[in-house]
């Protein structure tokens, strides 16, 4: 394949392109996790072949251990690996919370600099399938809050390839966030090996005059739909994917939404202290007086992810909550 | 309950003059921070492993520059152990440029990757499963280093502690589990925490080696360490080491210490790990009494020279706040 071309694929086989390039290309890059290797070759499919491809030496099936997961891909990091720790469903994390905050966030602020943490945290959010409170959660918030950690959250099969090689490589911890009901999702992506999309910009992925839809993951998908229904009415959408939230690309958001004077923000994290009110404060700051309209967020209500599915379609955001917003902003502004 | 097989090497004359180095080293550099800090001469927060120096001789003793090892915010007698200087662990302690860290670990986050020494945590038990990641790397990297862990009794309540010790069997990792058992979890007796006499026990969960050995004793540390680091490195796996202790001053210096019986306490420091191995060196005609006396004398100058330097460094500037928090700025 020559360096410029593309295959269509979909984002579960992008982020498996990504670590089988990655791991094909350094002998740093190591996989730990839980039920990762052949034949299971991880509970969505992700990691399957690379075991048999790289050997059960750098695909390391672990016991059911997030904390030691996660502070084993630290201890090898601290010897110059490239570890990729992978946390089955975003839920479990809070297991290896220690390890990420108190360690691989610290470690090379707390040794002045002699000792890094270049660790990769897979996991991935289940939401939409009806598993309940304990396996549903978007909890990216939580790692913005952190200083030396960055957070990746894709959305495209191009993005999420070319995010996971740059989020592997990067010298810093990062914390790249899956979403399940977005894997089969299909698209264009670079065969080549050394294709990396850089941390911290965001990205027009429908540019528009109106309103600024600032989202990510798979609030993208949404946000599209969203565009797409309200362009027959002559209201032309701007769909921004921030695709890392730390680092933020505030010139971008203030950009877009500096053009267009009406911004909404959609994730599937909680509304409240979510990564939205970041991003809304951020707008204050920066377009106070010039927007249209106030901003609006949309995401999860504030109560934990009800299984029964029309509890659940209830709590968690979707295009036509998205698009409620959207009328927000152009029925209340002052254009 | 010491593992059956051949009887290591008893350590020679050399080695045993530099454990007790070592831990007058220890000894010296506690008395000064306390007596510093009780003045006001200094300030500084500190957890005092002052009554356990034997374990760091072992350190000192049985681990080659190259290998690693992880301790803990009780440290300084570890670090010391494994060669980091005097001036980067002070400096480090009372916030100073000349620091290991520059000011901006502290007490409790001493690193010191050229020594061996990548990580001290302050967070009881978080070092084992980073330990298993070190010699994880060890092990893909095809070095024959190994990597120690120290921890306390408490650790060994951690669900990190049980997680790595079972990661480390099942991958057979050239790793040494080395538990400080200083009788108190912070403040709580470890009687009144886990439901078996020896932290030892432990290891059979996991199917590795386990021992318990008197922690006050350097020539028992050494035999210890020395086979468990034999094993760890010929490929043998992981050892959990339980060396039995005591803490002189609490857990942290200014701890009242009113959970710990009067007459126990008065018993361990009449047994002071340190003075005793002087005395003992003397009888058996390894050292003359004036040559552990000027052992003990050399450890204080250089600590008070190490004081002296510390005290004269500045410290840190402001730039340092945003220096370090992620790649791409200056590095030491």
């Amino acid at each position: 394949m020559s360096p410029d071309t593309e295959t269509e694929m979909t984002v579960r086989e992008a982020v498996s392109l990504a670590l089988n390039q990655a791991m094909a290309q350094d002998d740093r890059v190591i996989l730990l996790g839980e039920d990762i290797a052949d034949p299971g070759g991880g509970v969505s499919g992700v990691t399957a072949g690379l075991s048999t491809a790289f050997g059960a030496d750098r695909v390391l099936d672990t016991p059911i251990s997030e904390a030691a997961i996660v502070g084993a891909a630290i201890g090898a990091a601290l010897e110059g690996m490239l570890p990729v720790a992978e946390i089955m469903i975003m839920d479990f994390i809070g297991i290896a919370l220690d390890q990420i905050v108190n360690h691989a966030a610290k470690l090379r602020f707390m040794s002045g600099g002699r000792t890094s943490c270049p660790i990769t945290v897979r996991t991935a959010v289940f939401g939409g399938l009806g598993s309940g409170a304990t396996h549903s959660q978007s909890l990216e918030a939580w790692f913005m809050h952190i200083p030396g950690l960055k957070v990746v959250v894709p959305s495209t099969p191009r993005d999420a390839k070319g995010l996971l090689t740059s989020s592997i490589f990067d010298p810093d911890p990062c914390i790249f966030v899956e979403t399940v009901l977005t894997y089969g999702a299909r698209g264009p992506v670079p065969d080549d090996p050394g294709f990396s999309i850089p941390l911290g910009e965001a990205d027009v992925k429908r540019p528009g005059r109106d309103v600024t839809i600032v989202t990510y993951g798979r609030g993208v998908f949404d946000a599209l739909t969203v565009a797409e229904q309200l362009a027959p009415e002559g209201i032309d959408v701007e769909v921004l994917d921030l695709r890392t939230l730390v680092p933020l690309d505030t010139g971008r958001i203030l950009e877009s939404v500096g053009k267009t004077k009406r911004a909404v923000v959609a994730h599937y994290a909680t509304t409240f202290a979510g990564p939205g009110a970041e991003v809304a404060a951020t707008i204050a700051e920066g377009l106070f007086g010039e927007l249209l309209a106030p901003v609006q967020r949309v995401g999860a209500r504030f109560s934990p992810i009800s299984s029964a599915q029309a509890l659940e379609a209830a709590t968690l955001p979707s295009s036509s909550s998205i698009l409620d917003a959207v009328r927000k902003t152009l029925d209340g502004s002052r254009g | 309950m010491v593992t059956p097989g051949s009887e290591p090497e008893a350590a020679s004359a050399v080695v045993q003059q530099r454990m007790l180095e070592v831990m007058a080293l220890a000894k010296a550099c506690d008395e000064r921070l306390r007596k510093g800090i009780s003045t006001g001469e200094f300030l500084t927060v500190y957890w005092p492993s002052r009554g356990q120096e034997a374990i760091a001789a072992g350190f000192a003793a049985c681990l080659r520059t190259d290998d690693r090892l992880v301790t803990t915010y009780r440290g300084l007698h570890d670090q010391i152990g494994k060669g980091v200087s005097l001036v980067e662990i002070l400096g480090e302690m009372l916030g100073r440029q000349v620091g290991a860290c520059r000011g901006k670990g502290g007490t409790m986050h001493i690193a010191d990757p050229k020594v061996g020494v990548m990580l001290s945590t302050g967070i009881v038990g978080a070092g084992i499963p980073v330990a298993v990641g070190l010699a994880l790397a060890a092990r893909a990297q095809k070095a024959d280093r190994v990597v120690a862990v120290s921890f306390g009794d408490g650790a060994t309540n951690t669900g990190s502690f049980h997680e790595a010790v079972n990661m480390a069997a099942i991958w057979q990792l050239p790793l040494v589990l080395v538990c400080q058992n200083n009788q108190y979890a912070e403040m709580t007796p470890t009687a009144h925490s886990m439901h078996v006499e020896h932290i030892a026990e432990r290891a059979a969960a996991y199917n590795i080696p386990g021992v318990t050995i008197d922690g006050n004793d350097p020539m028992e540390v050494y035999r210890a360490f020395t086979e468990a680091v034999h094993r760890a490195r010929s490929g043998g796996g992981p050892t959990l080491i339980e060396c039995l202790t005591y803490r002189f001053f609490g857990h942290f210096f200014g701890d009242q210490m009113a959970y710990i019986p009067a007459a126990e306490l008065e018993a361990a420091k009449a047994a002071d790990p340190v003075l005793r191995f002087g005395d003992r060196l003397v009888d058996e005609g390894v050292l003359t009494r004036s040559q552990v006396d000027g052992i003990d004398e050399h450890a204080r100058r250089q600590v008070d020279e190490a004081v002296v330097e510390v005290l004269a460094s500045p410290t840190p500037t402001l730039d340092e706040l945003d220096r370090d928090v992620y790649a791409g700025v200056t590095e030491r």
